[in-house]
């Protein structure tokens, strides 16, 4: 246990933990499935570094250490909820049923957005730190005045913790008791700003404040991750207003592909955090208190790589849009600028102008 | 025609009403809305009869006030924010630029970002610092929004509900300096559309456009020139963003002369564009270079000293008299 106030079902050796408040109510197979999910999103991930090294994609943010708290949340999500993420959000777009090559779009800089955020009932993703956080709330206020049963869910980290919005989305919230939680990854590491840097108080404490329970989980215990925001979600759709959920986790990785840590942090850090593997400890459950066969896992392993590769496939087949297609949806309606810039660039022969 | 006498401010409110009878999804979110009717009273009756759920008093953050009417649109509803000065929009130009400006097209088209920005802007009510200014060449630029602004209270009554009606995001700049003068309202046919310029004073001699508090102004000035024998055409710019180019190019090609007004500095403004889109267009038809009546580029002053800022009718007449001489 990092300390007692959090929330832990699984501990890093992957026994089960009493904890009073919190009862794990997932099956074996359900417990598989976050397994296999865990897997894929972690093999995805690794691959978009590979392709960023290669040439592939001018970014990636990888997600290594952050898999339970994604999976965590992302299943226990209803089928009407709706979510906003950040950049870093793949585990959640995993469990909305996104297909991966769309979170690549932006990574292949193809696209700002990736997917249709009505049909998945996840928002496209927010770059700016924190804007999320009360885009989420106004959606919120809509489920509310609709009088609709869903729950709405914002992403953010500890960096974007201090940006005014996220604090003002705190207030909103508040105020109009909206069916929102606010998920808050604690990675330790906002590039190169260590989590203390941005709070002198553990960051869910700061929820008291605004008027709302906030609770640590153990973001690399899916299974404490799960429960946790079921229930969060769960009193937002009754009516019991917001949460702010901590989930206390780990960057294994850099930032993004751009970043170099070996600058600001220690091995030994990185060592500690290594004993605490999402992953692993779920394996170790499942191996030793459901038997489960080393058979089953090599499977999902295997199909883990061959989801990579297909990613790979898709990725590098996406080919750079027509030039012609900035044009479109810059508004809804017709505007003489819009007309003006298609019409230059069809007669410099830019694009053939098929849209 | 039925029409009624109304100032722009009580034109501006029963716009609102009208868009709250019509449309359940319309929403109204401010500081001091509700109880109150903003500072100007522009919303005044409007929380009694629609309830606290469609005006909705907001806490004092401009940023969740835009960013909440952003989530509110991608939910389906269409808000209308009033910002309650020109100076107090700066906490929310982020969620302006980043999110209502771009939504939609991230979304590819799915995501519908109507929703509707009120900006109380421009001087002239003595007002202490950041009560005064003109913010709209920030939003003008963005590409993503639309700008307007209204001059009278005829417009302001079809301005604010076309915009509510429009499926992009719109800065709607309402002159506070004419919220207390009347106006005939005609309330069964809109003069116009939202994105068109009004020719408000037909002349031959120089065309002088405006919007928001300086289109008075420019009239006044036409009085005193018709006087001295030149004739001025009065152009109301009505849409800032987009421009309508094809009202302006029309009469400068009949003038050919051209002078811009507004109460901004002029270097990257909605004039200097106008200026610029004018002798691409017009270049074999002017008499004389476009010329701009600005606010000078500093802090907008102590207003003590506004009257010395703002165009006046002596600063038109001259730019006119600078205009004719060439």
């Amino acid at each position: 246990m990092i300390d007692d106030e959090l929330v832990q079902l699984l501990s890093p050796e992957g026994q089960r933990v009493d904890q009073g408040d919190y009862q794990s109510t997932l099956s074996g197979d359900e417990i598989f499935g976050l397994y296999r999910d865990m897997v894929i999103i972690r093999r995805i991930c690794n691959e978009g570094t590979s392709l960023q090294r290669q040439g592939q994609l001018a970014l990636w943010a990888p997600i290594q250490g952050q898999e339970a708290a994604q999976i965590g949340a992302g299943r226990a999500l209803g089928p009407t909820d709706f979510t906003f993420p950040t950049y870093r959000e793949h585990g959640i777009a995993w469990c909305r049923g996104i297909p991966p090559v769309d979170w690549f779009r932006l990574f292949r800089a193809v696209s700002n957005g990736g997917w249709d955020p009505q049909h998945y009932r996840h928002s496209v993703p927010t770059v700016v730190l924190g804007n999320q956080a009360l885009n989420a709330v106004g959606y919120a206020m809509g489920v509310q005045r609709d009088g609709a049963d869903e729950a709405v869910v914002a992403f953010f980290g500890d960096g974007a913790s201090s940006q005014g919005d996220v604090l003002e989305s705190f207030v909103w919230a508040a105020s109009f008791n909206c069916p929102v939680v606010f998920f808050l990854q604690n990675n330790q590491w906002a590039i190169s700003e260590p989590s203390s840097l941005q709070a002198k108080i553990p960051l869910y404490h700061r929820a008291e404040g605004f008027g709302f329970p906030g609770v640590r989980v153990d973001g690399n215990d899916v299974l404490a991750v799960y429960e946790v925001t079921k229930r969060a979600l769960e009193n937002a759709r009754a009516g019991a207003g917001p949460t702010l959920i901590e989930a206390f986790t780990y960057r294994m990785g850099a930032h993004t592909t751009s970043d170099d840590p070996t600058r600001y942090r220690v091995d030994a850090e990185v060592e500690v955090w290594k004993h605490r593997d999402p992953v692993e400890r779920v394996k170790s459950l499942l191996v030793h208190e459901y038997k489960v066969k080393k058979t089953a896992l090599n499977d999902v392993t295997a199909e883990a790589e061959a989801m990579a590769l297909q990613v790979r496939e898709d990725v590098l087949a996406m080919d750079r849009p027509d030039p012609i297609t900035m044009f479109d949806h810059a508004y809804a309606a017709a505007h003489p600028l819009i007309d003006e810039g298609r019409r230059e660039m069809i007669e410099m022969g830019i694009s053939g102008g098929s849209h | 025609m039925a029409t009624t006498t109304m100032t722009m401010a009580k034109a501006l409110n029963e716009g609102l009403r009208r868009s709250l009878e019509k449309n359940k999804k319309v929403l109204l979110m401010g500081e001091d809305i509700g109880k109150l009717g903003g500072v100007f009273r522009i919303t005044d009756g409007l929380q009694k009869d629609f309830g606290e759920d469609r005006v909705i008093d907001a806490p004092l953050a401009e940023s969740a006030i835009v960013g909440t009417a952003v989530g509110l649109a991608i939910r389906g509803y269409r808000t209308i924010v009033e910002i309650q000065f020109d100076g107090f929009v700066y906490p929310a130009f982020d969620q302006i630029v980043s999110q209502v400006a771009k939504l939609h097209k991230r979304s590819d088209g799915v995501y519908n970002m109507g929703l509707v920005i009120r900006l109380p802007f421009q001087g002239g009510i003595g007002a202490i610092e950041h009560h005064s200014e003109s913010p709209e060449p920030y939003f003008a630029q963005t590409a993503g929004l639309r700008v307007v602004s209204c001059s009278n209270a005829n417009d302001a009554y079809w301005m604010i509900q076309q915009s509510i009606e429009h499926d992009d995001p719109i800065i709607f700049c309402e002159p506070m300096s004419r919220y207390w003068e009347k106006g005939e309202v005609d309330l069964e046919n809109p003069a116009q559309g939202l994105f068109e310029a009004a020719v408000r004073r037909e002349g031959r001699d120089v065309t002088v456009v405006g919007y928001g508090a300086s289109v008075k102004t420019i009239l006044r000035a036409a009085e005193t020139a018709e006087t001295e024998g030149v004739s001025i055409e009065v152009i109301d710019v009505r849409s800032l963003a987009p421009l309508d180019l094809d009202t302006i190019v029309r009469s400068v090609e009949k003038t050919g002369r051209l002078v811009a007004v507004q109460e901004s500095p002029h270097s990257a403004s909605v004039g200097s564009d106008i200026v610029s889109q004018v002798s691409e267009r017009c270049f074999y038809s002017l008499q004389a270079p476009g010329l701009q009546v600005s606010g000078y580029h500093v802090p907008y002053p102590p207003t003590r000293l506004e009257d010395d800022y703002r165009p006046t009718v002596d600063r038109i007449l001259d730019a006119v008299d600078r205009s004719m001489g060439f």
